[in-house]
């Protein structure tokens, strides 16, 4: 392989548990760079996505700022990846789906004690949530999904290397799991 | 023992008796069919379609499909499974499955399916339903969230525990599980722990309450083996006259 | 008894001993037990579940499983007047819900909730069977028809005053028979008992023999040849025999069985009694679709003048030993008991689901006995058949489709109403007739059937070509077949029974595709997923239901597939919901209206 791949990397909606599990590959992360190199990520601290061949996203949509970062990857990344039960289901955000939004709110900020500061924050600087948190593949099209919560570093690495390989990436027994 | 009659399954030749239909005659084979709503102990229920198969070349669902002689049965090949795969991603899609928080996850039957099936996603836009738990019983919880609607607690509870502790309410995508009271909770029905029906959710609907998550992660069944590997324990095996099990692994 | 000892309690525990002693405290008749209890206190109250429980010596759950599964029955208060609008595509375009939405704003209700007041409540349901003359409504079960702005405002006063029902203006109820076109079984005019004594001349096995010689094939669409099923049925064994003629008329279009009922209902009771003759039975059903709950009345002064001239009851027609009687059974608003099983089940007193075949009916229907069930038009073409003799009925038709069949024709013509015609007419034939112009689509034999465009007009009804339950909706060309399709396919997934997976979350899942393309976020990767649920759904399916929800999809999308395609964004993908509209809670509960508090449809 001549040229690196370029990979973007970002968790959303989710606990960067999934981003731990990449670290998790140990020292074949060495091998993954001699095979990528990272352009947006936490791993480099660039703060907006270029041109790249892999957008790998945890975490799912519960924000107006979730939606701007995930269209920003699906623009500019050829194959976009969704990682871990957030980025796929929802995960454990989207356990508020049955509640209202508004009564969230109201609960958090304004009827129990604690947190209560009197009103619902409103700076512009802060994204808007949803009033339902979505997995990444009802918002724009995912071309592939690593389950787990998180994966394990194990089934990121076979998951990756087949893709890098060019088969399609299958875990099987062992490494495909959705806790 | 009558003329043993035979059909074929994936190219293999499976006997059976007259009144069994393909899936039972292929379980005691030691032949695997994925099956979720199916359990060796009732009758052939039908609905959850993940033992569709192609026999003769028309589909139908193997658990409820009398077996005959000569048929040719087509099980493991990509089209069924791709069938397959998509019906599982229906059941995540259409209740709410949240794998990481379930003390059910790792002995879970849709689950250990779907790793089976290789199914990384639900793909469907998830419906995440309203489904209140019950929590009102002692020492029995039921997370409806998770339901697939096998009506396995149903049967059992009726044809083995004599209780009719759940039915099925409603039609269509609103069809769900209630329990036999006029409070609709379970506290008020005469649900025992030792009933057949807290034995057979496939997932992590009837739990029994304080015993959860005891079994530590990578010890879990589904952690051990795949369901495919483990299914045909579940199963009866045939015994030939002299009561050795001609299909059983390790039989001599 | 858990009731209250006061008189609230007695008077329920009394009311119900009533309903359930004129139904032999049979759980078997539960749904008719049922449809009573709500009758008389409005709704099925947990009071009277957990009596009828008692008596009837089944779990409780057993009856809120049951009730639940039918549009018809109550568990909750509805209002003292349930109004229900048609819901067919049919309904829609004469109208039906610009005037339901006028009814809504001038009875202050939300579609599908109860007034504050507990006065009313107005929702939709699936096709009633008036497509000739609607917009149609089911008022407490009772079809109104013929709506205009003008008649929704008289429901509204009368409903405001809280008229009962039996004050309001008789014509309101009024059912036409727009019967547009006769043939032999319209023509009909023999005397009740003339296709009976035929039959008693040949005797059971001959009748069997003289139906088989006609040819006749079931009417109610698959096309089953009548004689080889009343042969099998004969020859089952089984402790006892049953006839049950489904009346279960819902497919959206059809309403042919309501005229025959309304005209030729003893010709139906005689065919009947003529195939409880050929297979040895002695009790038979007539299922009746709830939406004809006006027919129960007359159809049973027509069973006690048949009663009362020896047509049926003991040794008919002085035959000693052949007794046969027919029961009524009630439906509750559940298309899927059309399904020849799921009738069996519901006639049972169960959910409404279709059984498993193997077993067929004709081995294990009705509690596991042979059972025939046939349609309403087969059971008065076997009476004619035998009348007038198999070679004189084979003549008539095609080869393979032998007699007439009654055409119902609704939708963009100037002649809506019936058509009896010989099998082998063509498409074209039956537009001329009924003066449809510029018609561009036909929908033959309702959503489970066969859109037929323009340029197959010349195909002909028969089982040779385009089989057909009767159904044969016409759309011109200012009519959009997407929005049709679409509307067939809400009627599936709210008709789905629920017991298999990919009908019950694959119709959903099809609506939701539907709506999202309808709404205008379609995309192409949308057509695809619809074309993966029909591979599924067709594949995979439990029954009928499931196997043709796809049917109005896939043909639309053969024949005007620009319908679809005009509506996609050209993307490959879109949100099935609005980003924005998502933000609209949390901008309510913030105050905030800044442009980071929006999401615009698309961003470079």
């Amino acid at each position: 392989m001549s040229k690196k791949l370029r990979v973007a990397t970002t968790s959303l909606a989710g606990c960067f548990g999934c981003h731990m599990s990449l670290l998790d590959i140990d020292e074949r992360l060495l091998t993954l760079l001699t095979l990528v190199e990272f352009d947006r990520s936490p791993l480099t601290d660039i703060k907006h996505c270029g041109p790249c061949d892999i957008g790998i996203i945890e975490g799912g949509i519960c924000n107006a700022e979730n939606v701007h970062v995930l269209r920003e990857f699906r623009s500019r990344c050829k194959i976009l990846i969704a990682i871990g039960s957030c980025a796929i289901t929802g995960g454990l955000p989207a356990q508020r789906n049955h509640l209202d939004l508004g009564d969230c709110l109201t609960e958090v900020y304004l009827t129990e004690p604690g947190l209560a500061h009197g009103h619902i924050p409103n700076d512009p600087e802060l994204p808007l949530p949803l009033d339902k948190v979505h997995p990444l593949h009802e918002i724009v099209k995912i071309d592939y999904f690593i389950p787990g919560c998180p994966p394990s570093g194990d089934a990121i690495w076979k998951f990756l290397t087949d893709l890098i390989a060019g088969k399609t990436p299958k875990l099987g027994h062992g490494l495909i799991e959705y806790d | 023992m009558t003329d043993t009659q035979t059909f074929q399954l994936d190219g293999a030749t499976v006997p059976f008796e007259p009144g069994q239909t393909v899936m039972q005659a292929a379980l005691a084979a030691g032949q695997y069919i994925p099956h979720l709503c199916y359990h060796p102990e009732f009758k052939p229920h039908g609905s959850c379609k993940l033992c569709t198969v192609k026999a003769n070349g028309h589909t139908t669902a193997s658990c409820t499909m009398p077996a005959e002689a000569g048929l040719n049965v087509e099980s493991n090949v990509e089209e069924m499974n791709s069938l397959r795969r998509t019906l599982v991603q229906m059941l995540f899609a259409e209740g709410n499955h949240f794998c990481p928080s379930c003390e059910k996850s790792g002995d879970c039957k849709l689950q250990a399916l779907g790793y089976d099936l290789e199914v990384h996603t639900a793909g469907f836009r998830h419906l995440y339903p309203d489904r209140p738990l019950d929590a009102s019983h002692p020492d029995i919880l039921l997370d409806f969230n998770r339901c697939i609607l096998c009506e396995l607690c149903v049967r059992a509870s009726s044809e083995v525990d004599g209780k009719n502790v759940f039915a099925l309410s409603g039609r269509g995508i609103a069809k769900h599980l209630i329990v036999n009271a006029e409070s609709g909770l379970l506290k008020d029905t005469n649900i025992a722990l030792t009933d057949k029906a807290m034995q057979v959710c496939p997932v992590g609907v009837i739990l029994k309450k304080r015993v959860g998550f005891s079994v530590p992660i990578g010890e879990r069944r589904y952690d051990q083996r795949p369901i495919s590997a483990q299914a045909l324990d579940d199963a009866p095996r045939q015994s030939d006259a002299g009561g050795s099990c001609a299909a059983c692994e390790g039989n001599p | 008894m858990v009731l209250p000892d006061n008189d609230f309690g007695r008077h329920t525990t009394a009311k119900l001993n009533q309903i359930l002693d004129r139904h032999g405290r049979n759980a078997a008749n539960l749904l008719q037990i049922l449809h009573e209890t709500q009758d008389h206190f409005g709704y099925i109250t947990p009071d009277a579940i957990t009596c009828l429980a008692a008596q009837l010596a089944i779990p409780r759950a057993r009856i809120e499983s049951v009730a639940s599964f039918y549009s018809f029955l109550h568990l909750k208060h509805q209002g003292a007047y349930r109004v229900l609008f048609s819901d067919n595509i049919t309904d829609r375009m004469l109208g039906s819900q610009a005037l339901m939405q006028q009814m809504c704003q001038q009875l202050w209700v939300e579609p599908g909730r109860v007034s504050e007041d507990d006065l009313v409540s107005i929702a939709t349901t699936s096709c009633t069977g008036m497509c000739d003359q609607g917009p149609a409504l089911l008022v407490n079960g009772r079809a109104i028809t013929r709506l205009t702005h003008q008649r929704v405002q008289e429901i509204c006063h009368l409903i405001r005053n809280r008229t009962p029902l039996a004050d309001w203006p008789a014509d309101f109820f009024h059912v036409s028979d727009n019967i547009r076109r006769r043939g032999l079984l319209l023509d009909n005019q023999q005397t009740p008992g003339n296709a009976l004594r035929a039959g008693l001349a040949l005797g059971g096995e001959n009748t069997v023999a003289a139906i088989k010689q006609s040819g006749l094939r079931g009417r109610g669409g698959a096309g089953f040849p009548t004689g080889l099923k009343w042969e099998a049925c004969r020859n089952a064994p089984g402790t006892a025999r049953y006839v049950v003629c489904n009346a279960d008329e819902g497919e959206p279009g059809t309403f042919k069985d309501r005229v025959l009922l309304t005209r030729q209902a003893s010709l139906a009771f005689e065919g009947m009694t003529l195939c409880a003759l050929a297979v040895g039975a002695q009790q038979g059903f007539l299922y009746l679709r709830g939406e004809y709950r006006y027919l129960l009345e007359p159809l049973q002064s027509v069973l006690q003048q048949r009663r009362n001239t020896n047509l049926l009851g003991k040794n008919i027609l002085g035959q000693a030993g052949f007794d046969f009687d027919i029961e009524i059974h009630l439906g509750a608003g559940a298309y899927i008991c059309g399904e020849e099983s799921a009738l069996l089940e519901s006639l049972e007193g169960k959910r409404g689901v279709p059984r498993s075949r193997p077993p067929f009916p004709v081995t294990h229907g009705y509690l596991q006995q042979p059972t025939a069930v046939d349609n309403v038009e087969t059971f008065c073409q076997a009476a004619l058949a035998v009348q007038m003799g198999a070679e004189n009925y084979r003549a008539i038709g095609t080869a393979k489709s032998t007699g007439s069949k009654l055409i119902s024709v609704s939708g963009d013509c100037p002649r809506p109403g019936i058509y009896e015609y010989p099998f082998g007419v063509s498409v074209r034939e039956v537009l001329q007739d009924c003066g449809a112009v510029n018609a561009r689509a036909v929908q033959v034999s309702g959503p489970s059937g066969i859109c037929v465009a323009e340029n197959e007009f010349d195909r002909k009804l028969g089982f040779e070509d385009l089989p057909t339950a009767g159904a044969f909706m016409v759309f011109d060309d200012s009519r959009d077949l997407f929005e049709v399709a679409r509307n067939f396919v809400h009627f599936f997934a709210h008709e789905s029974c629920g017991f298999c997976t990919p009908c019950r979350v694959g119709t959903s899942m099809l609506k939701q595709s539907m709506d999202k393309i309808a709404a205008g976020h379609g995309t192409r990767h949308d057509l695809a997923e619809i074309e993966h649920l029909d591979r599924v759904l067709q594949t995979s399916s439990h029954c009928g239901l499931g196997r043709s929800a796809c049917n109005p999809v896939l043909h639309t999308l053969k024949h005007f597939r620009p319908a679809y395609e005009n509506r996609l964004k050209s993307l490959d993908f879109e949100p099935a919901f609005d980003l924005d509209g998502a933000l609209a809670r949390a901008r309510l509960m913030t105050g905030r209206d800044d442009t980071g508090a929006h999401l615009n449809a698309e961003e470079s």
